[in-house]
Order: C-alpha cells, then sequence, then structure tokens
C-alpha cells in the first residue's frame, strides 16, 4: 500500500469518528451511566459495612451467654436469639401453608385453564392484592382476622397473636408466589402438553403430572421467595403479633410472640429512649444482619432455581 | 355384515370419547379457580372492613380530617402531616430514584460488555431487590441519620426520602432494563447504519420506544414507595404528635416528619375505639391514592403496550 494510499485511510478514519466535541460527549454521557450503576455497588457496600460494623461492636458490648436466655428483653440485657427465630419461623410457616396453596392453585389455573380473556379479569385480582400497603394488611389482621378467624378456631387466642400475623403475611405473599410459579408454567413449551394429549392424558393429569414437574424448579423457587419475603415482613407482625418491648421463649401460636422484624419495629418505635439502654440500639443492627443473611441465603437459592427451568427450556 | 361393521365404529368412537362427565377434572378446575376467589373475597372482606370502620370519620368531619394536624384527641387529629409528609418522601423518590435507575439501567442495558463485572452488577441488583425493606431502614439509620447529620438534620425529612429512595432504586432499575432490552435489534442497528452515535441512538431511538415500559415501572414504584412503612419507622417518622418546624423549606426537610402510612399505624396501635376509626379512614385515603396509582400505570401498559 502506498503511503498516499495510508494518508488517505486515515483522514477517512478521522472522518468517521467524528467531531472532537461529539466524541467528548459521548465519553461524558456513557460516564454519567456508568456513575448512575456504581450507585447500586455503593449501596450494597453500605448495607454490608453498616450490618457488619454495628453487629460486630453488639457483640463486644453485650455479655454472649445473654444471647441464649429465658426471652426477648433488649431493655432488660435478655437478647434470646431463639425466641425472635423461632417466632419469626412460625409466622413464616403459617404465611406458607396461606400462600402455597392459594398462590400455587391460582399459577395453574391461570397458566394451564384460564382462556385469554378470564386471564384479563382475574389477573388484576393479584395485581391489587399485590398493591396492598403491608400496614393496611396489619390493621386487617389485627381487625378482621384475629377476632373473626383465629379468637373462632381457638377460643383461648388472644387478640394479638401469631396466627393472625402469619395469615396477613400470606395474603401478602400471595401474588409474589403466585406469579413466580405462573412464569416457570409459562416456560414449560407447549409441545410437551400436546405430547401428554396425544397419549390421551387429560387436562388434569397433563396439568399435575406433566406440566408441574416440568416447571418443578420454578414452583420451589417462588415458595422459598415467599418464604423470603414472610421472613422480612414487618408491618402486619409489629401491628397484629403483639409483644412490644420484648417477650419470653413460647411456640403457643394463639399467643402475641416476637419476631425479628417486630423487635426491630418495637426497639425503634419504644417510647422509653432507646438509645438510652446499654446494647439495646446496637441490638436493631444484629438482628437486621441475621434477618439480611436469611433472606440472602433463600433468595440465592431461588435464584438458582429459576436459573434451571430457564436453561433447560 | 354391515350391522356388526357401524357398531364396530360406534364402539370406538364411544372409547375415543371418553366417559361424558370427567368429574374429578371438573372438581380440580374448581378447586383452583376457588384460591383466586378466596383471593378476591380477602379483597373484599378487607375493603368492607375498613370503609366500615371509617366512614363516620368523613360522615362526621368532612375535609377537616384532611386538613387537621395530628392530635392526642381523637376528635381533632387528621391526617395533614401525614399527607404532606408523603408528597416530601414521593418528591425525593422522584427526583432521587428514576434518573439514576433510568441512567444504570441504560448503562448496564447499552453501554456495559457482557463481562464478569456487568454480570456480578445485575446479580447484585437483583439481590437488593430481595432485601427486606426494613433493612433499607437500617441503612438509612447508620448513614443517612447519623453519618450524615449535618446534611440531614438527622431523623428527618431528609434521611427519609433518601431511604426511600434507595428502597425503590434496585425495583426503578429491573423494570426500566426490561423494557430497554424489550426494544428490537434492528432499530437500534438502522440508527447506527445512519450514523448515529451510541447516545443518539438511545436518546432518539432507544428510549422513547421503552418509554411506556419505563414509565409503567416508575409509576408502579411510586406506589410502592408511598405504602412502604417499616423503613420509616428506623428513619425518625413520627409515630406520635408533632409540631411542624415552620419557615424555610430547609428547615422544613431538617426537621421532624410523618408519613400517611406511618400515621396509619401509629393510629393502629391505640387501643381506644375511636383511633381505630381514624386508622380505617386514613387508610381509605391511602387506598385510594395507591388503587389510583396502580390503575393508572395498568392503564398505561395496556395502551402503549407494543407487540414487535
Amino acid at each position: 500500500m502506498s503511503a498516499q494510499a495510508i494518508s488517505r485511510e486515515h483522514g477517512l478514519a478521522a472522518q468517521l469518528s467524528g467531531d472532537p466535541r461529539r466524541r467528548r460527549r459521548e465519553a461524558l454521557v456513557r460516564q454519567a451511566f456508568l456513575s448512575a450503576a456504581t450507585v447500586s455497588l455503593l449501596i450494597s457496600a453500605l448495607i454490608i459495612f453498616s450490618l457488619i460494623g454495628r453487629t460486630i461492636g453488639f457483640l463486644t458490648q453485650v455479655d454472649l451467654s445473654s444471647l441464649w436466655s429465658i426471652g426477648w428483653f433488649p431493655r432488660r440485657g435478655f437478647f434470646d436469639i431463639k425466641t425472635i427465630v423461632v417466632g419469626t419461623f412460625l409466622v413464616s410457616a403459617i404465611a406458607l401453608m396461606v400462600a402455597a396453596p392459594i398462590g400455587l392453585g391460582a399459577a395453574i389455573y391461570l397458566s394451564e385453564y384460564a382462556s385469554p380473556r378470564a386471564r384479563r379479569l382475574l389477573k388484576p385480582i393479584l395485581e391489587t392484592l399485590a398493591g396492598i400497603p403491608s400496614v393496611v394488611m396489619g390493621y386487617f389482621a389485627l381487625n378482621f382476622i384475629s377476632p373473626e378467624i383465629v379468637q373462632r378456631l381457638s377460643s383461648r387466642a388472644s387478640l394479638f397473636n401469631v396466627a393472625c400475623a402469619g395469615i396477613g403475611v400470606g395474603i401478602l405473599v400471595v401474588p409474589l408466589v403466585a406469579s413466580v410459579a405462573e412464569d416457570a408454567m409459562h416456560a414449560v413449551p407447549g409441545s410437551i402438553r400436546e405430547a401428554a394429549y396425544g397419549l390421551g392424558a387429560k387436562k388434569m393429569t397433563t396439568s399435575i403430572r406433566v406440566v408441574v414437574p416440568a416447571a418443578v424448579s420454578g414452583i420451589v423457587a417462588a415458595l422459598i421467595l415467599g418464604i423470603s419475603r414472610a421472613i422480612g415482613e414487618t408491618m402486619v407482625v409489629a401491628i397484629a403479633a403483639g409483644a412490644t418491648g420484648g417477650h419470653l421463649f413460647t411456640v403457643d401460636v394463639f399467643g402475641p410472640a416476637q419476631t425479628m422484624t417486630g423487635a426491630m419495629s418495637s426497639l425503634a418505635t419504644g417510647s422509653d429512649q432507646v438509645r438510652g439502654a446499654t446494647g439495646a440500639y446496637p441490638s436493631l443492627f444484629f438482628v437486621g444482619f441475621l434477618l439480611f443473611v436469611m433472606t440472602f441465603g433463600l433468595n440465592v437459592v431461588s435464584e438458582r432455581f429459576v436459573r434451571r427451568v430457564r436453561k433447560r427450556y | 355384515m354391515s350391522v356388526t361393521q357401524l357398531s364396530t365404529a360406534d364402539v370406538v368412537r364411544q372409547a375415543l370419547r371418553g366417559k361424558r362427565l370427567d368429574l374429578r377434572g371438573t372438581i380440580f378446575q374448581l378447586a383452583l379457580l376457588l384460591t383466586l376467589i378466596v383471593s378476591l373475597g380477602v379483597l373484599a372482606a378487607l375493603l368492607v372492613q375498613v370503609i366500615g370502620d371509617g366512614w363516620v370519620v368523613f360522615r362526621d368531619r368532612g375535609v377537616d380530617f384532611l386538613t387537621s394536624p395530628l392530635s392526642a384527641s381523637a376528635k381533632r387529629a387528621g391526617i395533614q402531616q401525614g399527607l404532606i409528609g408523603s408528597v416530601i418522601l414521593m418528591i425525593f423518590v422522584i427526583l432521587l430514584a428514576f434518573p439514576i435507575g433510568i441512567g444504570a439501567a441504560i448503562y448496564l442495558e447499552e453501554y456495559a460488555k457482557d463481562n464478569t463485572m456487568t454480570r456480578f452488577m445485575t446479580a447484585n441488583i437483583r439481590n437488593l431487590a430481595g432485601v427486606p425493606s426494613i433493612v433499607y431502614g437500617l441503612l438509612g439509620l447508620a448513614i443517612f441519620v447519623l453519618v450524615l447529620k449535618p446534611l440531614t438534620g438527622g431523623l428527618s425529612a431528609f434521611s427519609g426520602g433518601l431511604t426511600l429512595a434507595v428502597l425503590v432504586l434496585p425495583i426503578v432499575i429491573i423494570t426500566s432494563m426490561e423494557a430497554i432490552r424489550a426494544v428490537p435489534q434492528s432499530i437500534r442497528e438502522a440508527a447506527y447504519g445512519v450514523g448515529a452515535t451510541k447516545w443518539q441512538v438511545v436518546r432518539h431511538h432507544v428510549l422513547p420506544y421503552a418509554s411506556s415500559g419505563i414509565l409503567t415501572g416508575t409509576v408502579l414504584s411510586i406506589a410502592r414507595a408511598l405504602g412502604e412503612t417499616a423503613p420509616l419507622i428506623l428513619v425518625g417518622a413520627i409515630t406520635g404528635v408533632f409540631f411542624q418546624s415552620s419557615g424555610n423549606p430547609i428547615d422544613r426537610l431538617q426537621g421532624p416528619y410523618t408519613s400517611l402510612p406511618t400515621v396509619v399505624f401509629s393510629w393502629t396501635r391505640l387501643p381506644a375505639a375511636e383511633f381505630r376509626h381514624l386508622a380505617a379512614a386514613a387508610i381509605m385515603v391511602l387506598l385510594v391514592v395507591i388503587l389510583a396509582i396502580n390503575a393508572t400505570a395498568i392503564l398505561l401498559r395496556n395502551r402503549y403496550e407494543r407487540k414487535w
């Protein structure tokens, strides 16, 4: 190639790359978007940093034997982990007993049975339910679910009880379980259903024996995600499960109990000064750290399951 | 001969048709439909309970309930401060979470190469969306209230607004990314083909086509932020009575605040029946606003949804 041709190509390339002002503007815009994206990393770092830092501070401050004692009374120096973890577990278990059948049933109906028109009519029910703020569900749990349902099931149930909080949380989780499970069943190719029909299977057999097993990873993911949401749900528990201030270790679902999120909200809203009591205020971060680790673990596991469905089809 | 042939065909046809009524299948289908009917029933019971409890407040007081400040006396208490607080918080969400969220989504979908860093960022955002809202309250308490106290004024509307903006950011990013991803590649290629730069492609072609999806997602995230209570009680939303600091807007941002759902929470916790009525009335206002926002989002989606 002659020198002249090379210089001509150079000129052409310079022309194509546009004028420097335009290039600078492009770089600037890119930089702005990049920094916007970096904000998300910063937030994660700050969450982990502030939780771990103050949790370590809490653990060095309190007597470690107080973490395994008679109950959760942060202002008196009793920080029994099992009380609040078992409380959270009870609420989540009841929530799952409500959300699993309703959410999965709705998902199977919407994915396998509903005509497009029925879907358009029925889907907004779940979307509206998803829009109900948790504080409103807390009000409903305390003023309706507790007196009208739980206290009718058990005459010794108190007004504030674990069962009504669990049912309320379960209702809040239904739309999430339904939408994740429906997505998974939607991803099952039609050819698999047609193969089942070709063998003479009925609609119900196809749904239960073919589509559900094919989408099982996504369904498991939906349930795990539901548990994770239930564990982190705060307002329903804070309003309806009672035990503001603290509670003894209990497994009674018809009485009040303290959960992890309930403990945090009562620490934050307690009438006496949270900052005064030694250990009470940092214990907020300790519980938050436990909550973060649990939900993070569950979310990662459920993401694994979702990816398995996606990979297969 | 012909008689037996006919009967064979009949037998085959009958066998293929199966039993006329598939009883178990029908029961199964009804049971599935029942789950949706139960959900509808729960919604109906909730509305009946709330309206039954709350309508007396509007009957007796009318707009006075909307314009009165918080009070220890149930006869005079109103939601004015809650409404103002919620509006301030939503302004923070709109001004902070929307531009940053949409910008991050544009970067991740249009600019970032598919490498480990990008995948890590996306996974991180998905995890952030799953973090319980009360943990964001702890973040706000540790960073905005304690570390940034000179700027935010501690337990203030400023801290609350920042916390809510951080809370909805991952949701805004995820929904915007989905909307941007739905724009077909051919549109970008056509724009590059006539010499557009990356930013020109994004601004003139990708964003206009993705705008309805982005709008739907952002509108829904406002509804989400409006109903959040748990993080706010950690960053100082007042659950009792307080007096609005008057004066210039900066004092107001750095002063005490509350929000509509926080008012609902504090009234629900009080044992007196009058406060239960007040809580129900405040819930009616909250639900009307949230359901209107959600309906707007669904309408937007149905109206502008594009099939490529």
